[in-house]
């Protein structure tokens, strides 16, 4: 099974943490990005995201192996998804299992980090007026 | 001697396509600056990323025949 996935899918949190037990697990940590009802003090109806399928999981995987040689876990997921997503879903999962929790807690935060620098994922918000939006941060 | 370009996100709307299939060009930077002047792209060379056949690659890469080029505006997943 791919480590990285880019899924249409409402994302079943609990399916892929029961996937990630591991006998010489003494921690798992894991993120959950939610779509909110706000941006920059505007009111969001709905959100949705497009990738580069192809892309994107080719960097997602190479996160995955960067978290597993840097901070020494047992195991890295990532589920991202894509298309129409409402208020309160679940827009990307982040399962990190490591003997320890401090490892743990540093590969999870690092690969939801590089996940939204890197990898080719597009959110489009749209406001109660009508209108909606293209998000392209520039840093 | 074509290439295929796909286009995502503001790009997509912008070019009012998924992607099309165009004239070899002489660059990846070339070809950038002429997509960006002929749809209004917004976003400058420096800021974006080029990815072909389905990987990243820098801009000097050399397009081949038959080449998908994608053009990666600044990203906001997660």
């Amino acid at each position: 099974m791919k480590k990285f996935q880019i899924s249409a899918e409402t994302i079943d949190g609990d399916s892929l943490k029961a996937g990630m037990a591991h006998d010489q697990a003494g921690a798992f940590i894991c993120f959950e990005g939610w779509v909110r009802n706000h941006h920059d003090g505007r009111t969001v109806q709905a959100l949705g995201y497009q990738s580069y399928a192809a892309l994107a999981e080719t960097e997602g995987e190479k996160i995955l192996a960067e978290a597993c040689e840097k901070f020494g876990i047992l195991d890295a997921l990532c589920v991202h998804r894509i298309g129409d997503l409402a208020i309160g879903d679940c827009a990307v999962w982040v399962g990190v299992t490591a003997a320890h929790r401090d490892a743990a807690f540093a590969a999870c935060r690092f690969v939801i980090d590089e996940v939204k620098q890197r990898v080719p994922i597009w959110k489009k918000e749209r406001y109660e007026d009508g209108s909606s939006d293209w998000l392209h941060p520039v840093s | 001697m074509t290439i295929t370009v796909l286009y995502f996100a503001s790009f997509q709307e912008a070019a009012g396509m998924g992607s099309e299939t165009l004239e070899k060009p002489v660059s990846l930077t070339a070809l950038y600056e002429s997509l960006k002047q002929k749809y209004q792209f917004k976003f400058q060379l420096a800021h974006i990323r080029v990815a072909v056949d389905g990987v990243f690659v820098g801009w000097q890469h050399e397009v081949n025949d038959g080449s998908e080029v994608a053009f990666i505006p600044p990203v906001s997943g997660g």
